[in-house]
């Protein structure tokens, strides 16, 4: 029974991590129709930058923690608004080349990372609490999946109040749903390109820090690794779907952890869900049904 | 100094032009996907009332509207809007200056409720609400309600709405009454009929009985060309030679429904 717990547990924070990188990728590619491979040099460049952060704030401290957390944001989202506006709008509607440069700046991201802070994970440490485990029902839970969990659900909630309440959410779903429509009503839609990329950016940088600490370590390979898996849960959720992207991350992490605790085959067990929901349900768990023409 | 060589001016029959019309189109090409949909198409929208532009399906109706607007790519010709080009401006800013667009098949946005629909066509601060209230009522009803989740016709008032809710120098309405019950294309007609007070508006539509009802002037598109306009489409319409040549159908009692 602990046992199950734990690993429930433990699944539910993989899935917050892979939350916060699968709400990006699914809002960009339904609004721009752009798979941004680039995602994952967002998400560790906040890693990388959020530890050296904490690290200079001092690791064990909630204030180095909170605040590598903020510069991990800020750096994701600077990094992801950058790219939309310096390497992707100037080939607008151009998708091809427009996933063909987020391949090659992901390329290039990961090597420049490596020549800054070498190729070598970092093994990384936080508040004292968060090394910590709490008993739950006999099952000793690390405290930091609580934080990923606890943070991974204050994001779902502003990005789903963002898109409810205000005028850019607004013209986000519209622009998911029918993009030329919204051109047709004088928006310019460009605009929510940069925001959604922002957005997307926000939360990989914050998933970096995240991530970090649920693996112990950064490098300049974390992006990569989680992408895969991100983009697995984005297609499983349905493209465009931030809810879709929210429950096939935790159907994803949980599913994960138990298949490798008692088969060691969580990779693999993704990948056939993944083909699953493919098979029956193409357009994804919550995804829009394709466009017929 | 020698004399410039006169260009064989496009076959347009008179009628083709306006005084001071709202929108101007000359040769205007445009294409999808590399395919020419718009093959030199001229043509004048006079600045009051209703415009028909008529033709067979597939002849380039809705690609003009599309290649107007920016939606799709356009490969020469020029486009004004009283007066101003606009040819080479992005839809946002073509629509900003006041082209009010009613796509075909609605378009209205599934996922967002009715209110919502709206309140995204909104482009300044003075919507015109009150306009758009009284005149679609059953849509105040349904404020809340998932825009998806309206019939065909409830549909459709949302996308009129959405077009009349800013004030437009002219709209432009691709098949209203598509797919739309007897009773309800009344309704549309009733609309466009009252919207036509305030601004012109260029309208395709395949309902004939429509159109009569409508339409004061209609240009007639055939193989990606203007291949008629006129001032009265009602004279149009009675003349069976030309509606039979052009549109393919004959104006019997079986479109007089409706």
């Amino acid at each position: 029974m602990d046992t199950i717990l734990l690993l429930l547990v433990t699944g539910i924070g993989l899935g917050a991590v892979y939350f916060l990188v699968a709400s990006g990728l699914s809002l960009i590619y339904g609004l721009m129709g752009v798979l941004n491979f680039a995602h994952g040099a967002f998400l560790t460049l906040g890693a990388l930058i959020g530890w050296e952060t904490a690290r200079v704030m001092g690791a064990d401290s909630w204030g180095g923690f909170a605040l590598s957390l903020l510069v991990g944001c800020l750096v994701g989202a600077l990094l992801a608004a950058l790219t939309e506006f310096v390497l992707i709008r100037p080939l607008y509607e151009r998708h091809i080349e427009q996933v063909l440069v987020t391949v090659g700046l992901n390329l290039a991201a990961i090597a420049l990372f490596e020549g800054i802070w070498g190729t070598d994970p970092v093994f990384i440490q936080g508040p004292t609490w968060m090394g910590m485990t709490t008993n739950i029902l006999g099952a000793q839970v690390p405290n930091h999946l609580f934080i990923t969990i606890l943070i991974a659900g204050l994001v779902l909630a502003g990005m789903v109040l963002f898109l409810k309440r205000t005028r850019y959410g607004m013209i986000i779903r519209a622009g998911v749903e029918n993009r030329s429509m919204v051109t047709a009503l004088g928006i310019d839609v460009r605009r929510a390109f940069t925001l959604v990329f922002t957005i997307g950016g926000a939360a990989a940088g914050i998933g970096g820090v995240l991530a970090s600490h649920y693996f112990g370590y950064v490098s300049p390979l974390l992006g990569g690794s989680l992408l895969i898996f991100a983009f697995i849960v984005t297609v499983i959720g349905g493209l465009g779907s931030l809810a879709g992207a929210a429950v096939a991350s935790v159907l994803v992490g949980v599913l994960q952890q138990f298949a490798n605790y008692f088969w060691s085959i969580g990779d693999f067990v993704v990948v056939i869900l993944l083909a699953v929901v493919l098979l029956t349900r193409p357009s994804g768990l919550m995804g829009r049904k394709v466009a017929t023409a | 100094m020698s004399t410039t060589v006169q260009r064989t001016p496009a076959p347009v029959p008179a009628g083709g032009t306006h005084p001071a019309p709202v929108l101007s189109v000359r040769n205007l090409k445009a294409s999808i996907g590399g395919q020419q949909v718009v093959e030199d198409v001229t043509f004048s929208v006079p600045a009051t009332g209703i415009t028909a532009l008529l033709g067979r399906n597939g002849v380039g109706k809705t690609s003009t509207i599309k290649a107007i607007l920016g939606l799709i790519h356009r490969d020469a010709g020029t486009v004004e809007l009283q007066g101003q080009p606009i040819q080479a401006l992005p839809t946002h800013r073509i629509v900003q200056r006041g082209v009010g667009y009613v796509p075909e098949d609605r378009e209205v946005f599934a996922g967002l409720s009715v209110a919502e629909n709206l309140r995204l066509s909104e482009r300044d601060d003075h919507p015109r609400r009150e306009l758009v209230e009284s005149l679609f009522p059953d849509l105040v009803k349904r404020a809340q309600q998932a825009a998806g989740s309206l019939s065909g016709g409830q549909q459709q008032m949302v996308s009129l709405a959405r077009a009349l809710m800013n004030e437009n120098r002219v709209l432009l309405v691709d098949e209203p009454t598509k797919g739309l019950a007897p009773k309800i294309v009344g309704e549309v007609a009733d609309a466009l009929e009252e919207a036509a007070k305030t601004v012109p508006i260029l309208l395709v539509e395949q309902n004939l009985a429509v159109v009569r009802q409508l339409a004061a002037g209609a240009i007639v598109l055939s193989d990606g060309h203007v291949v008629h306009t006129t001032d009265s489409a009602t004279s149009f319409l009675e003349d069976d030679t030309l509606v039979t040549r052009h549109l393919g159908v004959g104006t019997g009692p079986a479109h007089e429904g409706a």
